[in-house]
């Protein structure tokens, strides 16, 4: 009816009173209602994710109506655990809720963009020249036109271009740079695939393809702990969320569960309810500080001097005064505390030296098959042996005399005989003597501000421990010990021997006691005893049920292996490791991409071409950003006062080299010379190309491009970067990378070393001149113009995680699901996949007449979990001195020719390749065959009946077949495969594990499947937990249950770290370092005044409440609950000695660069330390900065890389690379900055 | 003098045309576009001197309505009847009128210049809302310039004329209605004019509002619930 009229009706209206007419009921219209009611109505639900790099992986439900994503909420359909087991429904945060903001806002990236001067001057060389390589030519290879295009980067000026001319750009430069300068000078960034596998794919098959390289992120956000690879030979394995609930004590390190793992916080609620104890170790007072029952607040940096009193307390109450029986049962098997290490003599006292191996001894002690690799222990009987599971037993030819298949095990058996042994713990009743060893102690150096305290202990501590002596193969004697008894004598616990040098009580300041941290970490000892005290203790009684989670925070510190090996430390002191309910749960970053084996070969083309090119990540930018040009940081000032100093006169970036001509890492370029033009030479000289390049490098006439990288030749020269944020987010170092990678303005305020400096290095070309602008094309894909798409030459617009089909994974839960297409891209956006499908294929075309069929050669690290992860057993050499052979894979890098097919490369990508029928499928040490699932892929998503180089090869055209490839090949996704997988396992353990997949044989998720309903994954032997319904997924299960052996030199969990690198920097044992000095304020602190007061603080950049990284930090819905813009806080204490008052402009500044923020003042932050969330934009509300005159920066405007030789280690067992999962990373926490009120905040308006 | 055609049009047949569009814009709005009947207020865009001046405004203009509605609808017997004699009246409404006047244009100045200037505002600015402004502005303007013109005959003649002219609009005689008003000052002329074409623009403006003043609110029970029954209608 007409509302007029119903108006009119007023009066003829029945109305009812009641309540003494404070009320009334009437019978108007309520048409109007139906406003409100449509408001929330739709067409449709869509089952999709956020591809966004947060474990969370929270399905969601996308509302769409009338074609546009209206919004999302939380799925609630997850599968349900088991009785007693809260579920995991419902999973998401504000930041997930806030996300279709994203897809309609100004934003948003809608069509493909270029800076208008490089259009300019393309459409003209394009104009001139009909081949677009040979434009491109023009270009790059005109000074004044290249130095012009770059020194626009992130000045705007961007415009619209097509999709055809931007495809035609990007692969002329890539095929120019193939051609001229080596296809390993094309690079692409792109981190986290669990968060979305086909788009990562998509990027990683493309590079891989033509040759590129795929850059790490792991190790370069420095979320990879390299202490978990050191103990376990594992990347990084935890525990899901929900085996939270099945602890019994839980602390909380330095990560903050409610705010980052917003999703997972409730089983950590729940499980107070069961009565389960929480205790949050945290310098500033957190959310998770609220969470603790008790709250526990060292000075940040200091984590380890803390663990170190915890397990000096564990030790001697659960070891010596009243030994639990499950720690030494479970020390005794599954850790190296029975392990012998040779003791050598130095300058008159004993130090620790390498395990002794069983080629030490007589006869190899019957060792046939890599005796350099068994390492050995005593058993009750007082005999030497060599127990199964070392990682000599991993590898040999499986043949019928080789006894060694089989024996790689947990088993109590000696090697030689298979008899059951049991080893001696330490040598305490067993010992031939009592010797004086020297342990290296860091913690009294004194820091530049005194902010970090020291303590007045000399540097090398002196404890009297019980020792054997073992007759070697050359007749001479060696000194050995047990791994427990220098561990014991290390955290100054005494067994009772006298003069011990060791703490006779908790109050006895000798290292590591209780008392001994006080002073260093603020914490009073009678917490770190009673804490100690009750994680032990809930550990013995719970077999093993207590847990540490850790967050990235602790990891960021250059000595961060410390922090972590103390924690972990002391879950293996506990036997937490492996059990339900206990062990080490660090959330950071890798998000476990559960279907790893069956994306592999999609990602890096491994059915087509192999070995891939991989490259770490922190080395490259190091590298390449000349972040070396400047460095301060001396060898000789972190390394062992037992060290030889001599060894150690290098520059870092020498040790990276050297490291990389050993073998030990991978490089990018890899040699300094195009790798397609190796085998001309090779055949002209009559030589395979294997020998040819050895013999050239030997020769010195060919070196690897680490040692000139600032050599044009040797320039990343094409750069993608897709699924990120380099420049806004993890670029540590961004000013330098302005600089040198880019040749744009920069707000560098300190100097190259000079020629006077102390510092340059020793292996690598010095060039006086240092370049700017090394790379030519930067091409950004993403979805909203972010700070790296501000500084990118072409930006392409991509779909949102609303519109395309993908596949989530993560470690917090044990489901796969989709993310798929709720609506269209939106625009002209298109999915990753189908952006690197149309660049192949320009790629396809354009490279005719320029590339064809031609021969790579490949550099290769020795790989972990392969066979050459057995490389060098002994003393670090190098063949370049000629200290031993250079033989490729052994001494130095494999050398490897391989096949490129540029002209099919568009036929390739999108088609499943033969190498899996050839060669079959595998990781981490194991492979199988494929051919079913090859032919079952062939049915499902067809194959290509057109002649060419992929006939009959199954297609993988759209995202979803790429799915189904992933998900067909993976044993976590398909049963059958799981089965052969376990069995491919148990031909090197000689235990069958089948059971564990049996049960699901049969089952096989499909893409349509997950789109249904999220699916829980099948048990697989890429992972060390289980996925069955009688436990929650929890690391090291299957190590200890099934007895597969750790992946380290012992085959067990490693307290000690025996490689030569280590026991230099005098890590073998964990110890307490504290942290560096970077030397970064002296040169700019006072020196340009502005009449404020300058406070020195330490740079914390924490993970964020209103953003995942920097996602989000741009999106409306986020800025509006939190201030808006660049924040960093400050405690009271400091802000008032500054002069600042809360949201003040104030601005941060070392010689790296200078940040422009607004000031939080708050109690929350520990005094001396300022914190910036990291990653928050540079396009949001940021002033310039009065210092460099340029936009204020970032959080990176301040950091930059240092790297730590510890973590160059290679081709040795558990120190072996591989990729994300060993190598350089990215530390920044020892940054100190100076911070002061800004005079005037100028907006930089007019620019 | 006679009337000329302009005369009869402009005052004997706009004004109808105007009541038509007036009422029947109105209706149909209202029944058809609820959604945009509404005050379409800025006050979140910049409310720093909003307050001020949009109450000042709107004070004065009701006040201003109520005077002319008291001079032009109410039979001036009334006020006969009440001993208030034509010039005094007259008097009355200068005076009064003025003070009002002043108000309502010292705040609708303000507001002029805000939507004009103020970046925000303008932003959210249709042209509707710009215009009927500006019409406004004028129309007060004009009406203050009335009270000059009219302090040159305090006799209350020209006042009992535009009585007289809508008086007899009203009542549908326009013939006679025109006589009264054909040959007063020009300014009076314009000033009735731009009345009624506010009275033609009001139905596609924000003007709408003034029909829904919640006066209700006033005296209306705390609590209202709407029946089950009215909600299937």
């Amino acid at each position: 009816m007409s509302h007029f009229l119903d108006n009119l009706r007023f009066f003829k209206q029945k109305k009812t009173e009641f309540s003494d007419s404070h009320g009334v009921t009437t019978e108007e219209n309520r048409s109007w209602e139906a406003g409100y009611r449509r408001r929330w109505q739709h067409d449709k639900v869509v089952r999709s994710t956020h591809g966004v790099n947060c474990t969370g992986s929270c399905s969601w439900k996308i509302y769409v109506k009338d074609g546009l994503v209206t919004w999302e909420t939380q799925q609630t359909d997850y599968p349900r655990t088991r009785p007693d087991l809260p579920d995991h429904e419902p999973r998401g945060c504000a930041r997930g809720a806030s996300f279709s903001w994203y897809i309609y806002s100004a934003n948003r990236l809608k069509y493909p963009k270029m800076r208008g001067y490089l259009m300019e001057i393309w459409q003209q060389a394009r104009a001139e020249h009909k081949d677009p390589v040979d434009a491109w030519a023009s270009i790059v290879e005109d000074p004044a036109k290249a130095k012009e295009y770059k020194a626009r980067r992130g000045k705007g000026g961007f415009v619209r271009a097509s999709w055809d001319e931007v495809n035609e750009l990007i692969v002329a430069s890539n095929i120019y740079t193939a051609k001229t300068y080596g296809p390993d000078r094309v690079t692409g960034f792109s981190p986290i695939p669990a968060m979305s596998m086909v788009s990562y794919a998509a990027g990683a098959r493309y590079l891989s393809l033509i040759g590129g390289n795929c850059l790490s992120f792991y190790d370069w956000y420095c979320d990879l702990p390299p202490a978990s690879p050191q103990t376990w030979g594992e990347q990084t394995d935890v525990p899901e969320s929900a085996d939270w609930y099945n602890s019994a004590y839980i602390m909380m390190w330095g990560s903050n569960v409610p705010q980052t793992r917003t999703p997972d916080a409730h089983f950590l609620t729940e499980v107070r309810y069961k009565g389960t104890k929480t205790v949050t170790i945290c310098p500033d007072y957190s959310e998770a500080s609220k969470f603790g029952d008790t709250w526990l607040s060292p000075r940040q940096g200091t984590d380890a001097a803390l663990g170190m009193a915890f397990g000096h307390v564990i030790l001697k109450e659960f070891y010596i005064d009243k030994p639990s029986e499950y720690f030494t049962e479970y020390a005794r098997r599954y850790t190296d505390f029975p392990m012998l290490v040779m003791l050598k003599e130095q300058d008159g006292v004993l130090h620790q030296d390498r395990f002794l191996r069983a080629a030490d001894l007589v006869d190899n002690l019957g060792q046939d098959n890599n005796p350099d690799w068994k390492t050995i222990a005593i058993t009750e009987e007082g005999e030497l042996t060599s127990p199964n599971g070392a990682i000599g037993y991993r590898w040999g030819e499986p043949s019928a005399e080789n006894k060694e298949r089989g024996k790689w095990n947990l088993e109590n058996r000696d090697g030689t005989t298979g008899e059951e042994k049991n080893l001696l713990l330490g040598l305490k009743d067993h010992h031939d003597d009592i010797a004086e060893v020297a342990f290296p102690y860091f913690g009294g150096k004194k820091h530049e501000y005194g902010y970090f305290q020291h303590t007045d202990h000399d540097e090398l501590q002196k404890r009297r421990l019980p020792v054997r002596k073992v007759k070697l193969k050359d007749g001479s004697e060696a000194i050995v010990t047990t791994v427990y008894d220098l561990t014991l004598a290390n955290y100054g616990v005494s067994q009772g021997i006298e003069n011990d040098g060791c703490a006779t009580s908790f109050d006895d300041d000798v290292p590591y006691s209780p008392a001994w941290q006080e002073p260093i970490t603020g914490v009073r000892r009678e917490d770190v005893i009673r804490i100690a005290r009750e994680f032990a203790d809930t550990a013995n009684k719970t077999r093993g049920r207590s847990m540490i989670i850790v967050g990235a925070g602790m990891n960021h510190w250059y000595n961060m292996d410390m922090n972590y090996r103390a924690l972990i430390n002391m879950l293996m002191m506990c036997g937490c490791v492996g059990q339900s309910g206990g062990g080490w749960a660090h959330y950071v970053g890798q998000e476990k991409l559960r279907p790893q084996t069956g994306w592999l070969p999609l990602a890096f083309g491994l059915d087509w071409a192999r070995p891939p090119r991989h490259m770490n990540s922190t080395s490259f930018f190091y590298n390449h950003s000349d972040q070396w040009r400047y460095e301060k940081l001396g060898m000789e000032e972190v390394i062992s006062p037992l060290a030889d100093k001599s060894k150690w006169t290098g520059s870092m970036l020498d040790y990276n080299t050297r490291a990389e001509r050993m073998g030990w890492l991978p490089s990018a370029p890899q040699l300094g010379t195009n790798p397609l033009h190796l085998k001309a030479a090779a055949d002209k000289a009559g030589m395979e190309v294997k020998d040819y390049v050895v013999q050239q490098l030997k020769s010195g006439d060919l070196k690897f491009a680490c040692e000139d990288p600032d050599n044009p030749q040797n320039f990343p020269r094409n750069l993608f970067v897709w699924r990120s944020n380099l420049l806004g987010s993890s670029g540590k170092g961004h000013e330098y990378m302005l600089r040198h990678l880019l040749g744009t303005r920069h707000g560098l305020l300190g100097k190259e070393l000079g020629d006077a400096d102390v510092g340059r290095p020793q292996d690598v070309q010095w060039r006086d001149e240092a370049p700017e602008g090394k790379v030519d094309l930067w091409v950004t894909i993403d979805f909203r113009m972010s700070t790296t798409c501000l500084y990118s030459d072409i930006v392409l617009p991509t779909a949102t995680w609303y519109e395309k089909d993908d596949l989530n994974t993560s470690d917090m839960h044990p489901f796969i699901h989709p993310l798929t297409e709720a609506v269209d891209p939106v625009w002209e956006s298109r999915s990753d996949w189908d952006i690197f499908k149309g660049l192949a294929k320009k790629y396809s075309e354009v490279c005719a007449g320029h590339l064809g069929k031609e021969t790579d050669v490949v550099t290769l690290p020795m790989q972990h979990d392969s066979p050459a992860e057995l490389a060098q057993p002994y003393e670090v050499k190098a063949w370049w001195k000629g200290e031993c052979e250079a033989i490729p894979g052994k001494t130095m890098p494999n050398i490897i020719p391989v096949e490129r097919d540029y002209p099919n490369t568009y036929a390739r990508f999108t088609s499943l390749g033969p190498l899996l029928d050839t060669l079959g499928n595998g990781g981490k040490g194991i492979s199988w065959d494929t051919k079913e699932e090859v032919e079952f892929l062939g049915k499902l998503n067809r194959t290509h009946l057109e002649e060419g180089a992929n006939q009959g090869r199954p297609r993988i055209d759209s995202a979803i077949d790429a799915c189904e490839v992933i998900l067909s090949l993976a044993p976590e996704t398909n049963g059958h495969v799981a089965v052969k997988a376990w069995e491919a396992l148990s031909k090197h353990t000689g235990r069958d594990h089948t059971h564990l997949a049996r049960p699901k044989e049969d089952e096989k998720i499909r893409f349509r499947d997950v789109v249904a309903q999220p699916r829980k994954i099948i048990s697989s032997p890429t992972w060390s937990g289980l996925e069955d319904e009688h436990v929650s997924y929890s690391a090291g299960y299957t190590n200890v249950h099934e007895l597969i052996p750790w992946r380290t030199i012992t085959g067990r969990q490693q307290y000690y770290q025996d490689h030569e690198w280590m026991r230099d920097f005098g890590e073998t044992l964990c110890v307490y370092k504290p942290p560096v000095n970077l030397k970064t304020i002296q040169p700019v602190l006072e020196q340009n005044q502005n009449g404020h007061k300058e406070v020195v603080l330490n740079f914390l950049t924490p993970h964020q409440k209103w953003g995942i990284h920097s996602t989000y930090t741009d999106n409306l819905l986020m800025l509006t609950l939190s201030r808006g813009g660049p924040i960093i806080w400050l405690s009271e204490t400091d802000a008032k000695a500054a002069g600042i008052e809360d949201n003040d402009w104030i601005e941060a500044f070392n010689v790296n660069g200078s940040i422009a923020a607004r000031a939080v003042v708050s109690q929350r932050v520990a005094e001396g330390s300022a914190m910036m969330y990291h990653a928050q934009e540079k396009h949001v509300n940021v002033p310039g900065s009065e210092l460099t005159g340029t936009r204020g920066g970032i959080h990176n405007s301040v950091t930059r890389a240092v790297m730590k030789p510890t973590h160059m280690i290679g081709g040795y067992a558990q120190q072996s690379y591989g990729f994300n999962y060993y190598g350089t990373v990215g530390a920044n926490r020892d940054e100190f900055v100076v911070v002061r009120k800004m005079g005037k905040v100028d907006w930089l308006d007019t620019e | 003098m006679n009337a000329s055609a302009l005369d009869v049009f402009f005052f004997g047949i706009y004004p109808y045309l105007a009541s038509v569009v007036f009422f029947l814009g109105c209706l149909i709005r209202y029944d058809r576009e609820q959604y945009t009947w509404k005050a379409g207020s800025s006050q979140i865009m910049h409310d720093r001197k909003f307050r001020i001046a949009s109450i000042m405004f709107h004070v004065g203009i009701l006040a201003i309505f109520a005077g002319h509605f008291a001079g032009l609808v109410i039979p001036y017997e009334l006020w006969t009847w009440l001993g208030i004699s034509l010039p005094a009246k007259q008097l009355i409404a200068m005076g009064v009128g003025g003070f009002f006047g002043i108000i309502c244009f010292i705040g609708l100045t303000m507001l002029v210049h805000r939507r004009l200037f103020n970046p925000r505002v303008r932003a959210t600015t249709t042209l509707m809302d710009t215009l009927i402004l500006l019409v406004i502005y004028a129309q007060l303007i004009l009406g203050l310039l009335t009270i000059f013109v009219s302090t040159g005959h305090m006799d209350g003649e020209v006042m009992h004329d535009l009585m007289s002219w809508s008086r007899y609009l009203l009542t549908f005689r326009p013939v006679q209605a025109v006589e009264y008003i054909h040959d007063v000052h020009w300014i009076y002329k314009a000033h009735v004019n731009l009345g009624v074409t506010l009275f033609v623009l009001f139905p596609f403006s924000r003007l709408v509002h003034i029909w829904s003043v919640p006066v209700g609110y006033l005296g209306r029970n705390y609590q209202v619930v709407r029946s089950k029954i009215s909600a299937a209608k």
